[in-house]
């Protein structure tokens, strides 16, 4: 569905996109996870055909995006990241003026929406600024979805959104998907990386690695330990001095542990912490996540940058 | 693209502040044009010094009152007392009429009167001057009678369409163009560069809408709506100020339209330069507006302007505008008359369509 090969986009100084490749098989639910400004955005305007890349290729169901943009333009269904509807309009006016100017009806395509359309209905008639965030998203899911795309195209749909509208967010995007739409979906949020079928990582204008969840964090190259005691700041900062450490960061109430050799074991760890004066110590190993690996190539990237 | 025009019609009528631009403005601006900034000169008032008291300079008093131009706010006794009448503000004229003015009157012998004037406001002292000499003028008439001089060169001016000099013919097609021109290309261009700010531009780009749909849908609610706002001010003109339409109407309307166009035309270039909404009204304001009331003769008149402001201003559409309205509305003619100044903004239009056209983005930048 989609082909990218060696993209690069520059603003003045910035370099937005170095050398991106990536292809997406059809019916693929794709995510690009990444931090802010790591190049999320400009990608997707990239394939969207909103943008033409400095140099490199980008096809959308083998259309060209700088050629065929009006051919593109008719199978893209694109969210952006910011709220993007009239918010002077209603929830209804503003879906019905969606659907008319992709030359279609609501009820052509109701079959689509209607999961999400009965969420927000009762608000029918309320302006769309006056709307909550969550119902923003699905009323901006609607609008990209009214006319049928074939790629559906959204730029961290779940930023700014509680927690149980994002679940239910992405129980929407996989049943689209199982409908047969193809979805690529940016989102800063690790934990939603192991709710897409693949994912690339991206920081600084570079894809890091593209596969599945399970295979990119799996792709952890230590051994990785949980660590929790009595003073969290305190563990934190010991951890991160410590001679043995090769990375500490906080994840959720534990801190993530990597020491730089194998032989550290729960043991050493344990007893190195007592020694800081540190009690109701608990060291588990644990299995990497998605997240665990991002942000260990990122160091990895980091030391390069140094050396 | 119906349903772009109903969009852009919600967005219009949903916003208060819009509504109160669009039409609150050409109402008030007519009214305050009408009514207040007129040059014309009633019951200004003049203080007198009588140095000679007697019938006949009374007499001359009382029939520059009577003018209806002047109002006398008070006689003063001695020079001394002039500078500070003026320096109070609401003596804008000092007559002095020196003593003995009946007596050498009668002799025939040469008589003076000093007219003193608060030049603080140059055109009114100039004007009020003018009045009084005109009036002093006919009263010396009217005093000596048929045995004047042996020769007599009498003036009659007759003032040609509009012969009592209404300041309001002049403004009701200098307010349109500029209401037109505010509210054609200030409101597109702001309502275009709302849509580029708030990202739902991001939005219909990647519609299948293609650019000129996305214009044309933007432009026809404020063509309907500036034409309405015409309308109001014609008849408001013609209502409550007796401003008469002398020309073919439909030749009016028709030049109107063809301003109004133009002024939207100016408006999408404008959008398409100006990221914000902020900046479009900047534009707008600056690059629009000042010019429009200070060059296009509509306030100060062209043929009293530095050479280069009068080149200037030849590039001010609004300028040709308020001609061709004026030229209809009270002289009668027609496109016989006004061929070049029609083609002058017509030409106009054409330049900003394409410039428009060159510098709308197919993409995001």
């Amino acid at each position: 569905m989609i082909q990218i090969s060696n993209i690069e986009k520059r603003f003045g100084e910035v370099t937005a996109l170095n050398k991106v490749s990536l292809s997406v098989p059809r019916g693929e639910l794709f995510g690009l996870i990444g931090p802010d400004g790591a190049g999320k955005t400009t990608l997707f305007r990239i394939i969207s055909s909103l943008m033409i890349p400095d140099a490199g290729e980008a096809k959308v169901a083998g259309l060209d995006v700088v050629k065929d943009y009006v051919a593109i333009r008719r199978l893209v269904g694109y969210m952006p990241g910011r709220f993007s509807l009239y918010q002077d309009l209603s929830v209804l006016e503003n879906l019905s003026f969606f659907a008319s100017i992709f030359k279609t009806t609501i009820d052509e395509n109701y079959d689509l929406i209607r999961d999400i359309y009965v969420q927000i209905e009762p608000f029918k008639h309320r302006p769309a600024g006056k709307l909550s965030g969550g119902m923003k998203q699905k009323l901006a899911l609607c609008c990209a979805l009214v006319h049928k795309p074939e790629l559906l195209i959204l730029d961290e749909p779940t930023t700014g959104v509680d927690a149980v509208s994002r679940i239910e967010f992405w129980d929407i995007l996989r049943r689209l998907k199982d409908l047969g739409i193809t979805i690529i979906v940016s989102t800063p949020y690790m934990d939603e990386a192991s709710l897409c079928e693949r994912i690339a990582l991206i920081q600084e204008g570079r894809l890091m690695s593209i596969d599945t969840p399970e295979v990119v964090a799996g792709s952890f190259p230590h051994s990785l330990f949980a660590v929790k005691t009595n003073n969290f700041f305190l563990l934190l900062n010991h951890l991160r001095e410590w001679k043995e450490a090769l990375s500490a960061y906080s994840f959720g109430e534990y801190v993530h542990f990597t020491p730089g050799t194998e032989q550290i074991t729960e043991r050493a760890i344990c007893d190195f912490l007592k020694e800081k004066g540190h009690t109701e110590i608990q060291v588990n190993k644990t299995k990497p996540t998605v997240e665990d690996s991002f942000m260990s190539l990122m160091l990895k990237k980091q030391n390069q940058n140094a050396s | 693209m119906k349903a772009f025009i109903k969009k852009e019609l919600f967005h219009i009528f949903r916003d208060y502040r819009t509504m109160l631009i669009l039409f609150g403005m050409p109402v008030v601006q007519v009214l305050i044009f009408g009514y207040a900034i007129t040059n014309e000169i009633k019951d200004a008032k003049v203080a007198i010094l009588d140095q000679s008291g007697d019938v006949l300079s009374s007499r001359f008093v009382s029939k520059l009152t009577a003018s209806g131009y002047f109002e006398v706010d008070r006689t003063l006794d001695h020079p001394s007392q002039i500078e500070p009448a003026f320096r109070e503000g609401r003596v804008k004229q000092v007559i002095v009429i020196p003593s003995g003015f009946g007596t050498d009157f009668g002799l025939q012998k040469q008589v003076t009167i000093q007219i003193l004037g608060d030049a603080s406001d140059p055109n009114t002292a100039n004007m009020l001057k003018t009045y009084t000499m005109a009036i002093l003028n006919d009263f010396q008439m009217q005093e000596l009678g048929k045995q004047s001089l042996p020769v007599d060169v009498k003036v009659e001016p007759l003032m040609f369409y509009n012969p009592e000099l209404k300041g309001v013919y002049m403004f009701v097609p200098g307010t349109m163009a500029i209401i037109l021109m505010l509210v054609s290309a200030m409101m597109t261009s702001i309502s275009i560069a709302r849509e580029k700010e708030l990202g739902t531009m991001e939005v219909l780009l990647v519609s299948p809408l293609r650019p000129w749909q996305i214009i044309i849908g933007k432009v026809i609610p404020y063509v309907a709506l500036s034409f309405i706002n015409a309308l109001l001010i014609l008849s408001l003109g013609w209502f409550v100020f007796g401003v008469p339409i002398i020309g073919s109407k439909g030749f009016l309307l028709i030049e109107v339209l063809l301003f109004i166009i133009m002024s939207l035309s100016l408006g999408i270039f404008i959008s398409t330069i100006s990221p914000t909404q902020q900046v479009a009204m900047l534009l707008s304001m600056f690059a629009l507006m000042l010019p429009t009331i200070l060059l296009s003769g509509f306030i100060f008149p062209v043929e009293n302007m530095p050479t280069v402001l009068q080149w200037l201003s030849n590039l001010m559409p609004s300028r040709w505008f308020i001609i061709i309205v004026r030229d209809i509305m009270l002289k009668g003619s027609g496109i016989a008359y006004l061929w070049k100044e029609t083609m002058i903004i017509f030409g106009m239009t054409l330049f900003f369509i394409g410039l428009s056209i060159v510098n709308f983005k197919l993409r995001l930048d």
